[in-house]
């Protein structure tokens, strides 16, 4: 298959990719890793005039430490999140997401903006970013803003970007000691999209009681969801208390909206929220007591 | 009059310059305006990986990459292993091991496969399995392209001793 005719710029900066944007007015898209976009490109559900390939811009891949915030450049690669010493130390549940997006071919490419960015509610980092309690940088034409994680995630391939603004970072408050993160993806086969999957960050005070729950489900809804009512039913709670993990995973279940498709029924799904809600806060909180 | 950009792009060592249409995808680069057909097209989907190449030291699936983005940077195909006379250790392992059948996703294992033992040279099965993970292969049940790997893992140690 062969993508429809488009123009091609590949800007320096993001300045130059954000004056590019904007000079479409909603016509141009912005090129990252590819791996969603080429493929809708050649099966013409998008046909922008204009590519905005940013991968020539410098200074958007890294992965540090700074002002409470784990931060992590549009650019970086999925790959490079993979092989993070950083990560799987302190960040799991986005080392573990990293590792069961796509395949190593797309993650080759495919970036951590993008995966955010594109709004698909079966992508895996907005569920990680979401029990992170997260925000992700934008630059446009009038500068720099941070959105928080819940309120980038508009609707199904909609973000609160606007046209012409770009996604430049992504952003994981640095977890306080006795913290652990999960991420529990079920699929098909490996290289799919998720079934379900559910992203849980957790930190435990000195009694082993939960003092911050978050949890991010992945595929059961219109975005990437953020299971509120679930999170605030575990705060106070032991962490082996396996009962309100239960309950957790039910609130989760009846939190989410999933529809019947090739993957599995809304029934099939719902379990699998409850299961691995339960298990995600048993798992995460294994790791908070082993400091990871 | 579409657009048309020049690149020059390194492949398998050669410098190789054209003016493409943006929409020219690297796969299309290299079989058609190159003639390099060792890279396959199977699903054209980003699904299958018989189209996987490196582009700068990484496996990926130029299926899936435009030939522009290619601009500046190195390719190496299929055709870019071996050479002399003399097989790559990862060609030798299928040959030894039988890791094909009807050889249409052999292309893009080989290249996985290379690009794994350029990172780790003593691969576990587990990392074998992992980084073939973007290639399907319909005939072989995978068994004997993950004895291909080992087979090629021991030989490439053999060779650098």
């Amino acid at each position: 298959m062969i993508p429809p005719r488009f123009e091609y710029a590949a800007p320096k900066s993001v300045r130059e990719a954000v004056d590019l944007l904007k000079s479409r007015g909603g016509e141009a898209k912005v090129l990252a890793g590819g791996q969603s976009l080429i493929p809708l490109l050649k099966l013409r559900l998008a046909a922008p005039s204009l590519l905005v390939d940013i991968n020539r811009v410098t200074g958007l891949d890294y992965i540090r430490e700074s002002g409470g915030f784990l931060r992590v450049g549009a650019l970086t690669r999925v790959s490079t999140l993979n092989r993070s010493a950083l990560l799987k130390k302190r960040y799991g549940a986005l080392h573990d997401a990293s590792l069961t997006i796509a395949d190593p071919l797309v993650r080759n490419l495919g970036t951590v903006g993008g995966n955010l960015s594109h709004g698909d509610p079966s992508n895996d980092l907005p569920a990680v970013l979401l029990a992170a309690g997260g925000e992700l940088a934008a630059t446009g034409p009038s500068g720099d803003r941070s959105v928080r994680a819940e309120d980038f995630f508009v609707g199904t391939f909609t973000t609160a970007l606007a046209q012409d603004e770009i996604l430049t970072e992504a952003r994981f408050p640095v977890p306080p000691p006795r913290s652990g993160g999960v991420y529990l993806k079920v699929e098909q086969k490996v290289a799919d999209f998720a079934t379900a999957g559910v992203a849980v960050q957790v930190s435990l005070d000195k009694k082993s009681e939960y003092a911050r729950v978050g949890i991010g489900l992945t595929g059961v809804g219109p975005t990437a969801l953020k299971a509120t009512k679930a999170e605030a039913a575990m705060v106070g709670k032991r962490a082996t208390d396996r009962k309100a993990a239960q309950e957790a995973g039910e609130l989760a279940a009846d939190a989410s909206s999933p529809t019947t498709d090739i993957r599995g029924t809304e029934e099939y799904k719902r379990g699998l929220i409850r299961l691995l809600v339960t298990r995600g806060l048993e798992r995460a909180s294994q790791r908070a007591r082993r400091g990871a | 009059m579409p657009q048309t950009s020049h690149i020059a792009v390194e492949v398998n060592g050669v410098k190789r310059e054209a003016d493409v249409e943006p929409r020219l995808l690297l796969v299309h680069f290299l079989r058609e305006n190159l003639g390099l057909t060792g890279s396959h097209i199977g699903c054209d989907t980003t699904s299958c990986g018989a189209c996987t190449v490196l582009l700068d030291d990484k496996a990926m699936k130029s299926c899936t990459v435009l030939a522009v983005q290619a601009d500046g940077r190195k390719v190496m195909t299929v055709e870019g292993l071996g050479g002399h006379g003399k097989l790559d250790p990862v060609q030798e392992g299928f040959v030894a091991e039988h890791g094909l059948q009807c050889g249409f996703c052999t292309p893009g294992m080989v290249i996985s496969a290379y690009a794994l033992l350029q990172e780790n040279p003593d691969p576990t099965e587990d990392d074998i399995r992992t980084a073939i993970s973007g290639n399907i292969c319909r005939c072989t049940g995978y068994e004997k392209i993950i004895e291909s790997v080992k087979h090629a893992a021991k030989a490439r140690r053999r060779r650098r001793t």
